[in-house]
């Protein structure tokens, strides 16, 4: 008997919870309903053309590329930290990175607005010393770093698995070369951590983009972002095609750069080549 | 003073300060959201005094016990289901052709990178034109579709190293396929199997976005009834029962972590035996 009968179902499945779906976010996309009748239209990806609109993409943009510099920045260090040390507890350590996920994403982001609120506890710690209360929540810090709180694990494992399957002696090699710390950085750690780096970008950056509990909760509402107009168009507002366009953007932008990414990570097999 | 790695002192202090403060980012959260599900007011910001109340009141409380146990029923039904499909999708797509192989890991990735919201509003638009009313079954089957992929992708690496010459010989020598499957194919991915699992059940409890978009008819799991409290203001009750899971997550953790460690301590005595 074949095996291959038994990826038949889940065939049916993908097509079913996949494809369909995805099949009538297109559809949506570039219909509109006139009068009672169904017409297909570029109207909405034109809606989104106005500078309302793209200055939302642009903003979710932005505080996305923060949010990952901002991980990498923290995310590095640590890793290489963890990978290189001989903790006795190496796997504990890591275990702990990781288990604060488990913890409801909604509970934890509520936790920062307990802590950045005025009369929080940021705001009393700081009064001990005499500092007066500071605006924290509702900022565009706030959702920044927020973003870096919720996806900073996921910057640290990537990289972290790369560094400690590292060659250790391409390193010793270097030194008897005669290479200082900042050159063996820079030619040999760095450039064999590449496809580290990558996975975590991607990993941070996608998310980051299309978040809209984070925003929500972090900016207040001022700091809307393309998941928070997407969320609107559906349920508030209830225009599913212009809804619809902007999550075809949203998703083609990220396969862009996930494509552009993938360029330097060759040794993907398991599917996600073409994406 | 220098150690092996030939570095100071005073870099390993730097080193092992910065990892705590690290990890103080990462826990202090958590740690405040477990102090005050112990608060006696309900205000979030201050410290009134000690008190079991909140928790007692949740346990009391319809809203969020159902809500709680949805998380739990979605998780585990999802988990098990999707490891189900997944796997035994997984040992097919091994003998797919070339071309239709790769077409369905493509599809099959196409989740894990597509962003949970369009995901979620897909399965919706899914459910309503097909008039299938937004409720508990639709919330499972967007839990279980979207946590097969990873089921998939954590049992197509260990069917990737088995030998498949094993399952040849199993049918050589007279097992039936379902036998073979069951004897020599199962108990080699089994692994992947469980961590496919794992990894399906703590997608499915923590998820929000997806969820929020593919229930109705009142039905809701934590994520969404703490959502709706936001504007509001969380009861500490959910602080109390979130701890409650959090303290039982580690607890389970710590317990297989144990075990684990001493399992692999009687294999080493039986191999020097």
């Amino acid at each position: 008997m074949k095996k291959k009968w038994f990826s038949y179902p889940y065939l049916l499945w993908m097509l079913l919870f996949t494809v369909i779906p995805m099949a009538l976010i297109l559809y949506y996309s570039l219909t509109d309903t006139v009068n009672g009748e169904t017409v297909f239209t570029l109207a909405n990806f034109q809606k989104f053309f106005q500078p309302v609109y793209l200055k939302v993409l642009w903003h979710s943009l932005v505080l996305a590329f923060y949010c990952t510099v901002g991980c990498l920045l923290i995310g590095y260090p640590m890793a290489a930290i963890l990978a290189n040390q001989h903790f006795v507890k190496k796997k504990f350590l890591i275990m702990l990175i990781m288990l604060p996920t488990w913890m409801n994403i909604l509970l934890r982001t509520y936790a920062w607005m307990t802590i950045l609120e005025r009369n929080g506890v940021l705001n009393s710690f700081l009064g001990f010393f005499g500092i007066e209360p500071m605006q924290f929540l509702y900022t565009e810090g706030a959702v920044i770093m927020g973003m870096i709180y919720n996806f900073l694990p996921f910057m640290v494992l990537p990289i972290y698995s790369v560094l400690v399957k590292m060659d250790k002696s391409l390193i010793e090699a270097a030194e008897d070369l005669g290479a200082n710390r900042i050159q063996i950085f820079r030619k040999v750690t760095f450039p064999l951590s590449a496809p580290g780096v990558i996975s975590g970008i991607v990993m941070v950056f996608m998310p980051a983009v299309s978040t809209f509990v984070i925003s929500r909760l972090l900016g207040g509402g001022q700091f809307a972002l393309i998941g928070n107009l997407i969320e609107q168009q559906f349920l508030w507002v209830g225009d599913w095609n212009f809804g619809s366009a902007l999550s075809i953007v949203m998703m083609v932008l990220i396969l862009l750069s996930m494509a552009v990414l993938n360029r330097y990570d060759k040794d993907k097999e398991a599917g996600g080549s073409l994406w | 003073m220098v150690n092996k790695n030939g570095e100071s002192r005073l870099s390993l202090w730097l080193q092992k300060g910065y990892l705590f403060l690290c990890f103080a980012f990462l826990y202090a959260p958590i740690v405040i959201l477990m102090i005050f599900s112990f608060n006696e007011s309900k205000s979030r910001g201050q410290w009134t005094g000690f008190s079991f109340k909140w928790y007692q009141e949740a346990f009391h409380n319809e809203q969020i016990l159902s809500a709680l146990y949805n998380t739990i029923l979605i998780a585990v039904l999802a988990a098990v289901i999707a490891t189900i499909i997944g796997t035994i999708a997984a040992i097919g797509l091994q003998d797919l052709g070339k071309v239709s192989k790769y077409i369905a890991l493509e599809v099959n990735y196409f989740p894990v990178i597509n962003p949970d919201i369009v995901t979620g509003i897909s399965l919706m638009l899914l459910f309503i034109f097909s008039k299938i009313e937004l409720g508990f079954v639709t919330l499972l089957l967007a839990h279980i579709s979207f946590c097969i992929p990873y089921v998939v992708l954590s049992v197509l690496p260990k069917l990737k190293q088995m030998d498949n010459n094993l399952y040849e010989a199993a049918l050589d020598l007279g097992a039936t396929p379902m036998y073979a499957l069951r004897k020599v194919i199962l108990p080699q991915i089994m692994p992947g199997v469980f961590t496919g699992m794992l990894l399906a059940f703590t997608l499915s409890l923590d998820d929000f976005v997806v969820s929020f978009f593919t229930t109705g008819n009142g039905v809701s799991n934590l994520s969404i009834t703490i959502y709706n409290m936001v504007r509001r203001g969380v009861s500490p009750q959910i602080n109390a029962i979130c701890t409650v899971m959090f303290v039982t997550v580690l607890l389970l953790l710590v317990i297989i972590n144990i075990r684990m460690n001493r399992e692999k301590k009687q294999m080493q005595k039986m191999d020097r035996i």
